[in-house]
């Protein structure tokens, strides 16, 4: 049964006693060797809230992720979780940090050789030292959250891409994370996968009282769950506010991006000389 | 035209820098694959694990092969030595063949085949699905979770393999030539116990497979973890770990044979 | 795959690769506990070794006694000097007769050992007094060649 988030005041529960924000990003640059990324993004991701950072294929979004979890580090500017710095965190305190993150990948990312438990066991067996027994409750506790607590044996190649997606999720809440990253969590998804996915993250968010930064170009299920979305454009961000906000935008990017318009500020042709010109040129070499 | 010669000796220049910057990646790899050892060894069910994959997968192969090569050697060898009337040294011919270079070498040579393509092929698979990453992501070192335990269990299997290899070879050398020939039994085996040393031949032998196993598991993990993270990448780095094997393989082995066999 | 049943394969493997380094060692290399025992060095002058190695048999009898240790040029008298490792076991006299040997034809070279009839044994250190060089076999061909040319001449 498809449960409406409308506005939703009573998602003001906050994850921690200070009102900081969880992560405060503040001038970030990026670069792949000398090709530019990011460009000064600044962006804050308040605790207890379920933000969506939108932007077209290839803009930065998947980066913008992977430095916020200390997979990459930033060539300017600073990513501040929690009152931390990744960028400065030496090896260690990177990965104590990374036990209090959990992160959806794309399609997912199971183990291929892990059954559907051990892949949820796996963060729990690696860095804590529970008993098997407990670990056992445990795993089927989160899959229970995602509904898949029947399907534990199976081995994740037998598995659907939402089901695959679901087991992710569970593996990812599976240490209790402050800070909950989604990739792309609706890439692929048929529209019922799709509706339980977009449920769970918005359920997950409140009930373990985490805050969610979610990575996706999938506009009209995001704007159904998120509470503020920031929209990113040629490693910047270009527009943001809530989803009532971004419907009612006439922000030119925004209008594109929100109703899928094939031309406007992001030109539908890669950038390419005059068309008349080389089809001349063209006509001439071949005379 | 000159530009044309600038510009090819400036695409060499970078193809050689590149490679110099690839084996010193390596080598920085290897550096960490050996810190981050210590998880592996004190979890040893994890190399137990990839034991099965790169060892016992590895038995078939090479106990196929390591007969056929001994047989052929005992038939060409025996054809060759019969023609200066010594067919009767067949058995230490043999041995030495096999303990001192073909064992070592063509182990190897299956092994980077066999175990080093899929040891890359895992790998590279886990890259491009992000598996890595998501280890990552959960505080896990995959190059201590991943890595090490594989070319740990690399470094163990091949002396065990190339060992393997000899002994089946040697027994597939008995066949032609005791069996089917019909040398002398005892004179088979005391001419091959005469002939090879236990220090200078089988010990040599036995460092000479250690250090293939570590050259062999060191590309395959590095070609791995390296891959693109595409189906193209995955494919390609498997390649390039059976072609840079394979090269390695005998380059070392000319060094090695160079320093151990030529000193006397 | 079930963890007992991955342990007994990967069991099996180790169990067959070590079987496998003992019939190396000791079958194939006959490593036996007395190669490594005690044994005492002597010295032999030769004018040429032929294609003596390190680690060559010594043979007496027939017998395996010792191995060649060492080679070495002497820049004074422009002999080879050669260090032999005998067996402690083995005691020869001191008029004990050295000689460079080929094993068939083409086969590896070794040193012979013939015992003489004195009574004094030769000690470690000792240099063996009477020795022969090896047989070069392109000597031997010029040599039989030499001689059935003037056989020849001689009809």
């Amino acid at each position: 049964m498809p449960v409406a988030y409308p506005g939703g005041e009573k998602r003001k529960r906050v994850s921690s006693d200070t009102n900081s924000p969880l992560v405060r990003i503040s001038n970030l640059n990026f670069a792949y060797d000398n090709r530019p990324i990011l460009t000064g993004i600044d962006l804050e991701i308040p605790r207890g809230k379920l933000v969506a950072i939108m932007g077209t294929s290839g803009c930065g979004k998947t980066t913008l992720l992977r430095l916020i979890g200390g997979q990459l580090r930033a060539s300017a500017g600073d990513v501040v979780v929690d009152g931390q710095n990744v960028g400065r965190l030496g090896h260690d305190d990177l990965f104590r940090l990374r036990r209090r993150m959990g992160m959806l990948f794309q399609f997912g990312a199971l183990f291929t050789d892990l059954s559907v438990f051990d892949n949820v066991a796996f963060p729990l067996r690696e860095n804590t030292d529970l008993s098997e027994d407990l670990i056992h409750d445990l795993v089927l506790m989160k899959l229970h959250a995602v509904g898949l607590r029947g399907a534990h044996r199976l081995m994740p190649n037998e598995l659907s891409g939402g089901m695959a997606r679901r087991v992710a999720l569970a593996r990812a809440i599976a240490l209790d994370p402050m800070l909950m990253m989604y990739d792309e969590p609706f890439a692929g998804l048929d529209p019922i996968s799709l509706a339980i996915t977009g449920e769970l993250i918005r359920k997950l968010n409140d009930a373990l009282g985490a805050s969610s930064i979610m990575v996706t170009h999938d506009v009209p299920e995001s704007l159904k769950i998120v509470d503020y979305i920031f929209f990113m454009a040629g490693g910047k961000v270009v527009a943001q506010g809530t989803p009532e906000d971004i419907r009612n935008s006439d922000d030119p990017f925004v209008h594109q991006f929100i109703w899928g318009e094939s031309d406007g500020p992001v030109p539908f042709h890669y950038p390419a000389p005059n068309y008349a010109d080389e089809m001349v040129r063209r006509g001439e070499r071949h005379a | 035209m000159l530009e044309a010669v600038l510009d090819s000796i400036a695409r060499l220049g970078h193809r050689v820098t590149s490679r110099v910057q690839r084996l010193g990646r390596a080598s920085v790899f290897l550096g960490a694959t050996l810190l981050g050892s210590g998880t592996a060894w004190r979890r040893f069910s994890l190399i137990v694990r990839e034991l099965y994959y790169t060892g016992v997968l590895s038995l078939i192969i090479i106990s196929v092969s390591g007969l056929f090569v001994g047989m052929v050697l005992g038939l060409q060898l025996y054809e060759t030595l019969q023609r200066f009337g010594s067919g009767t040294m067949i058995g230490g011919v043999v041995a030495l063949s096999l303990v001192r270079e073909l064992g070592p070498v063509v182990a190897a040579l299956l092994f980077a085949s066999r175990a080093g393509s899929a040891i890359t092929a895992e790998i590279g698979l886990m890259r491009a699905t992000e598996q890595l990453s998501a280890m990552e992501m959960m505080a896990v070192d995959p190059v201590a979770r991943v890595v090490a335990p594989r070319f740990w269990s690399g470094v163990i299997s091949m002396p065990l393999l190339a060992a393997l290899f000899s002994a089946i070879g040697i027994f597939g050398g008995y066949l032609i030539a005791v069996v089917l020939i019909g040398v002398d039994e005892g004179t088979f085996w005391s001419q091959m116990q005469d002939s090879v040393d236990f220090r200078l031949d089988i010990v040599n032998g036995i460092i000479k497979s250690c250090v293939f196993g570590v050259v062999v598991s060191w590309i395959a993990v590095f070609e791995g973890f390296h891959a693109a993270p595409s189906a193209e990448g995955v494919s390609a780095a498997t390649t390039r770990t059976v072609v840079t094997s394979a090269l390695a393989i005998l380059a070392a082995d000319f060094v090695l044979t160079a320093f151990m066999f030529t000193g006397a | 795959m079930k963890r007992t049943t991955l342990d007994l394969w990967v069991g099996f493997f180790v169990a067959i690769g070590l079987a496998s380094l003992l019939f190396l060692a000791l079958k194939v290399g006959s490593l036996t506990p007395s190669s490594s025992s005690e044994s005492y060095a002597l010295q032999a002058r030769f004018g040429n070794i032929g294609g003596l190695k390190v680690r060559a048999p010594i043979k007496s009898a027939g017998v395996v006694v010792g191995r060649v240790k060492d080679i070495r040029f002497d820049q004074e008298s422009y002999l080879a000097i050669v260090t032999l490792d005998v067996n402690a076991n083995y005691q020869f006299p001191r008029d004990t007769f050295a000689t460079i040997n080929t094993s068939g034809l083409l086969g590896e070279q070794y040193v012979g050992f013939e015992a003489g009839g004195d009574e004094v044994m030769l000690k470690s250190g000792d240099v063996i007094k009477k020795t022969q060089d090896a047989m070069v076999l392109e000597k031997l061909i010029s040599q039989f060649m030499y001689n059935k040319a003037s056989e020849d001449d001689g009809k």
